[in-house]
């Protein structure tokens, strides 16, 4: 029986896909200004980060409402309560672009200096991203799965950056306040790619049912049979 | 119509040892005996096909078990079946297996059941000519109790139970059915628990109410069951995830999934019961 209920969901469902795709163009053009060391992407990022807000709002009153007049159960339930985190991590990930900007920004104005394995970050954690809201939009676990083994090749490129860069300003002082840039570009894009992990764990939690995050945690309330509210 | 007892009182037997869980869940450590125990029940009425179809289920002491289900799927029969009520009507016939404490239910007295296993029905049915006191005090009366000062403590222990005393304390005298729907089904839950029964079966007892009166009674089940068992059919399946720690999906004559409400209301085994709470049939 096809419900009212299911155009909502799926209503929602679209504005999540449409805030994450703002947010993949705000992480392109955030790294255009640092790579390209080209600034007008500023304002793009800038008007997106506001699009991006207002999605923010919007799909949490949305949530709300569905909650309160429809009372959802088991898979609409788990789909809202993903929605609600996804949402918050969205929101978090045109953050870090809009850092990303203003960094890159200050870097086009100084003499150019070693990215390290910046740009290498930037694929991997777009790629995530993408694939977390694919995952998502398809209910795609195997998917969703691949993203969160992915975190761990972007944690070692940026303590390969940081090292890199913490050697080139141990050899020129000069290069001190760009390499600080440097190193924190690649510690947002290292937490965009934390968001995509948190949304590809929504996603396994929506379609499964199973909660994945903490596993030492989950496994310890287990044998503990700790039961939250039955 | 009512269960109320016409025997004298009888003591309570103990409850033997608990039976086995068929299907642990994931905090089966935690869990509380089992009280009630229901195996293989079939249901019906005369010829035509069975209205259970071989229902097995465990019902655990001082919890809450609801029984949701669209409508005609069985499951007033088969709290029907719990107190023998079901086989009251002409035709009707219960097979199976039914354990209280290690008796089967089948083979016992079905007054001296109803003593241990009483019902609220749909609608609040105090007796039309009988006062807020004499209501529910008809249990212990019809027993047999004749020691008024034991009466009056009993009526008053089990109106304050119910949650009414405060409210009926000064018009004990008056009828019954003067109160107002939510108070007459709380006198109705008093009556019950006057002759303080082990297990208490609830038949929608609150689909003829308003949000209001529900929700006192959704307060009351929540104090009630740290004395007393009980199992509650209803339709409305936020009042089963609020209330209960177990619920039941039934769907034409058959447990379709049985498991901890939190389980049943997040994340469902079975695609029929996800269909159902989640509004896809029904």
């Amino acid at each position: 029986m096809k419900r009212h209920f299911d155009e909502d969901l799926d209503d929602l469902r679209g504005r999540l896909l449409r805030m994450g795709g703002l947010c993949e163009e705000m992480i392109h053009a955030a790294v255009k200004i640092v790579v390209e060391r080209d600034e007008e992407h500023l304002n793009d990022v800038a008007e997106w980060e506001r699009q991006v807000n207002r999605h923010h709002l919007e799909i949490d009153d949305v949530c709300l409402k569905l909650i309160a007049l429809h009372q959802p159960a088991a898979g609409d339930l788990r789909l809202i309560a993903a929605a609600l985190k996804i949402n918050s991590d969205l929101e978090r990930v045109g953050d870090q672009a809009v850092n990303i900007a203003e960094t890159g920004v200050f870097l086009c104005k100084e003499p150019k200096i070693k990215l390290g394995d910046v740009p290498r970050m930037v694929e991997v954690a777009t790629g995530m991203l993408k694939d977390s809201l694919d995952s998502f939009a398809r209910g795609d676990v195997e998917l969703a799965r691949d993203v969160i083994r992915r975190d761990d090749e972007e944690d070692r490129l940026k303590s390969q950056t940081f090292n890199e860069l913490v050697h080139l300003m141990q050899r020129d002082s000069s290069a001190i306040a760009r390499g600080m840039d440097v190193i924190l570009i690649a510690r947002n894009l290292e937490r965009v790619a934390d968001h995509a992990t948190n949304i590809a764990e929504d996603v396994i939690f929506m379609v499964l049912g199973k909660d994945i995050r903490h596993p030492a945690e989950q496994e310890a309330r287990e044998a503990g049979g700790a039961s939250a509210t039955a | 119509m009512d269960t109320n007892p016409v025997v004298p009182p009888t003591p309570a037997p103990a409850l033997a040892a608990p039976l086995p869980a068929p299907k642990p869940g994931p905090s089966a450590q935690k869990e509380k005996p089992v009280v009630m125990s229901v195996r293989g029940l079939r249901a019906g009425y005369g010829g035509g096909a069975s209205v259970l179809k071989g229902v097995s289920l465990d019902v655990r002491e001082r919890t809450v078990t609801a029984i949701i289900g669209p409508s005609g799927c069985g499951k007033s029969t088969l709290i029907r079946c719990l107190n023998r009520l079901h086989e009251a009507l002409p035709g009707a016939y219960c097979e199976g297996d039914i354990h209280l404490g290690g008796r089967n239910v089948l083979e016992i007295d079905p007054v001296l059941l109803r003593r241990e296993v009483g019902m609220v029905f749909q609608r609040p049915n105090p007796f039309p000519t009988m006062s807020v006191f004499e209501n529910v005090a008809s249990g212990l009366v019809l027993n047999g109790e004749s020691d008024r000062a034991k009466i009056a403590e009993r009526v008053e222990t089990s109106l304050r139970r119910a949650a009414l005393w405060d409210e009926v304390k000064d018009k004990l005298a008056a009828p019954g059915v003067g109160l107002s729907g939510g108070q007459q089904q709380r006198l109705c839950i008093a009556r019950a628990l006057a002759v303080e029964p082990h297990i208490l079966l609830m038949d929608e007892p609150c689909s003829a109410l308003d949000p209001i009166a529900t929700a006192r009674i959704e307060e009351l089940l929540v104090e009630i069951k740290e004395q007393l068992t009980v199992v509650i059919v209803t339709h409305n399946m936020q009042q089963a995830a609020r209330v209960s720690e177990y619920t039941a999906f039934m769907l034409m004559g058959e447990l379709v999934e049985f498991g901890e409400t939190q389980q049943i209301f997040t994340k469902p085994v079975d695609k029929r019961t996800e269909d159902y709470i989640t509004g896809r049939f029904g």
